[in-house]
């Protein structure tokens, strides 16, 4: 369904990714969000909580990001569309409630400007060092959706997307920006309201007595009700039944996580999407996300004038990962190159997927700056050989 | 089988808060003798007897043994993480601002974890009832030492008797903003019903402390008897005075426990200051968010 014109900035922009995320989130119909401040996140709350108050929307600045990821879980669960922003120190504390709202199947949006790290580390200074803690941060097994925007264009589409998603799967989806594309400032283009396609929430149309808040009926996920409908369900972080209700055992474990897992395993292939380029005939394949992606068209440059056949993979939804598509590969090229501002995170997953069928080069930054097109060229020519 | 012995002819009658319970997750699993279940049910007769729409009546809970009063109660029901049950609330309250949202958790979830969360929501003044029953140790986990345990009391990780201070809740709620404030034990069922009545008609930040008595930890720990023991110990050491102050509400180990109703004073919530605040600089731009909630494309 189209959106609600409210939250719309129709026309052309000159807007930083910050400001593009919160546009973003208005445009998709988000109106509540609590957050915390932090570097170099809170331009995307403070972009919302000046334009909220005119939109009908709910921002609250909480007492911290226990506090903030909470009070969205619990928002989400009126139906209201719910967002919170952060970066890694503030991260780090959300991961408890984001655990709370994958184990309760809460849509909401958790945007992570990343900085360097680890602990305080670098504020002002761009880093790609969360991208295990997104899918992996918080306890037990549970499955989610992460995305990684190049410029504040995408960073204003995605934030919609990532909405959507988080409605279609009701899982916690992570926004994974970065400093550099947060406060980069670039064109952004708004189109008018009746383009812009939001998925709504799965609201029952079941009688009170006979819905049950956790029951598939061979759907993805559950149907949804509101609190304040009527429904008078429960829901918990407990291991729970189709009533909502907990159990503990070893049989109700297996099937609520069993179904955390397979919503998003068993749909992988419609939630994966990578950007291609020349990758058909490559003998290396780069992979890149976010701002990484943007210098690694410098080296891809540079090695192709050198008459090397190099093919490039963005990653726009980083988890669930690309697999089939990088098994594929694996068996057709010689290497592939994989740089990130961290020590190898997503290189692993690459490797893992290669399975040594092709080689994989990490090109390492260890924060604060990008990369130097040079050291990804020079891993492109030491991959070729 | 002779229709005069047939179990079945003799109606039972049903239990007056039956409608308000999940009848099909009981028997509870609190222990013979805990008082939480005393406080549920003066909580279910305050709201019976309220007028309220109870479609639009949720509860939020914690963790704990107070963390599962939510999964008994036949409303919205939110088991939630330990110590956010106040931030998880708060989101609810805002997102449907309709909604009349109670918090009901124990001592160590709202002022040991959840203690940031606590005095955040009483400066705001959120729409909350909060609803603290504190036990005086952190019982689910095996009757450790709490914000609330009194100096010299044995927990099970100050073995030796605590010396640590603990919490005056009361005071901490009011100082903190808190619009209605009161303290009774789970002896005090008529008064302690009279408070959750009056206090579900009232805005802001509403807290009432209620004191339980945990015979499986506390009690065994110090020596102190049943759970009869320490409702006769109430009967004989609570001292009920309204309007005390605040400063004399501090409970020592095994001495007078001061009940009463503290305060009970009109404060604009914090969506009240923000519909005035915002329709006052922004005017007629200002929209604020939908009883129902935010936009719901349904």
């Amino acid at each position: 369904m189209k959106t609600d014109p409210a939250g719309v900035l129709t026309g052309v922009h000159y807007l930083d990714g910050d400001f593009a995320c919160g546009e973003g989130a208005m445009a998709a119909g988000c109106r509540f969000v609590a957050g915390y401040p932090i570097t170099p996140s809170t331009e995307v709350v403070e972009r919302i909580s000046a334009r909220f108050p005119m939109i009908g929307g709910t921002f609250i600045q909480m007492e911290d990001e226990l506090a903030s990821m909470a009070a969205v879980v619990g928002a989400s669960w009126t139906g209201t569309k719910s967002m919170t922003v952060t970066s890694g120190p503030g991260f780090s504390l959300m991961m408890e409630n984001i655990g709370l709202a994958a184990m309760m199947e809460t849509p909401c949006v958790v945007v992570n400007v990343q900085r360097g790290g680890p602990s305080t580390g670098l504020p002002t200074m761009v880093g790609q060092g969360d991208m295990m803690q997104a899918r992996w941060g918080s306890h037990g097994d549970y499955e989610l959706i992460a995305m990684s925007p190049q410029s504040p264009q995408e960073a204003f589409n995605l934030t919609i997307d990532a909405f959507n998603l988080s409605e279609t799967y009701r899982v916690p989806v992570m926004f994974m920006m970065d400093e550099c594309v947060g406060h980069m400032t670039e064109k952004v283009v708004i189109p008018p309201a009746d383009e812009i396609e939001v998925v709504p929430r799965r609201l029952t149309d079941k009688k009170p007595a006979d819905f049950l808040p956790y029951r598939l009926d061979g759907a993805i996920v559950p149907e949804f009700a509101r609190a304040g409908d009527g429904y008078r369900f429960h829901t918990t972080g407990l291991t729970h039944d189709e009533r909502g209700y907990p159990v503990m055992s070893v049989e109700c474990q297996e099937w609520n996580v069993h179904h955390l897992m397979d919503k998003i395993r068993l749909n992988a292939e419609q939630i994966v999407r990578v950007e291609e380029e020349q990758v058909e005939g490559a003998e290396v394949v780069v992979i890149a996300y976010g701002i990484t992606a943007r210098v690694t068209r410098t080296a891809i440059d540079m090695a192709r004038r050198d008459g090397l056949k190099v093919g490039f993979l963005r990653l726009i939804v980083v988890w669930p990962f690309p697999e089939r598509r990088i098994r594929e590969l694996a068996g057709r090229v010689k290497a592939f190159v994989v740089p990130e501002i961290n020590y190898g995170q997503i290189s692993l997953e690459v490797e893992r997927c290669a399975a040594g069928r092709a080689a994989t080069r990490h090109v390492p930054h260890g924060g604060g700056g990008v990369h130097d097109p040079s050291s990804i060229y020079n891993a492109i020519v030491g991959a070729v050989k | 089988m002779s229709a005069v012995t047939s179990r079945s002819e003799i109606p039972v009658p049903e239990h007056p808060i039956a409608p308000f319970l999940r009848m099909d997750r009981i028997p509870h699993i609190w222990c013979p003798t805990c008082g939480i279940g005393t406080v549920v049910k003066c909580f279910a007769t305050a709201l019976e007897g309220s007028a309220l729409d109870l479609d639009k009546v949720a509860i939020v809970s914690g963790i704990g043994c107070t963390g599962r009063v939510a999964g008994y109660m036949k409303l919205d029901a939110f088991h939630t993480t330990h110590g956010r049950a106040i931030p998880f609330a708060t989101g609810l309250k805002l997102g449907r601002p309709e909604l009349q949202v109670t918090v009901f958790s124990g001592d160590g979830d709202l002022s040991g974890i959840g203690g940031n969360h606590f005095i955040h929501a009483a400066r705001r003044n959120i729409d909350l009832m909060v609803v603290l029953v504190n036990n005086f140790i952190y019982a689910m986990t095996g009757g450790q030492n709490a914000p609330t345990t009194p100096l010299t009391a044995r927990s099970s990780t100050m073995p030796y008797g605590n010396f640590e201070y603990p919490f005056n809740l009361p005071r901490l709620a009011a100082t903190c903003g808190a619009t209605y404030v009161a303290r009774w034990t789970c002896l005090h069922i008529r008064r302690l019903t009279k408070s959750f009545s009056e206090a579900l008609h009232r805005k802001g930040f509403r807290f009432i402390e209620v004191i339980t008595p945990c015979a499986t930890l506390y009690s065994r720990l110090n020596r102190l008897g049943t759970g009869l023991d320490l409702m006769r110990f109430y009967h004989d050491h609570a001292e009920i005075r309204h309007g005390a102050d605040l400063r004399d509400l501090e409970i020592a180990f095994q001495d007078r426990i001061v009940c009463g109703k503290f305060l009970d004073e009109e404060r604009p919530t914090f969506s009240e200051m923000k519909d005035a605040h915002y329709g006052k600089v922004l005017g007629d731009r200002y929209r604020p968010m939908p009883p129902e909630g935010g936009w719901i494309h349904a």
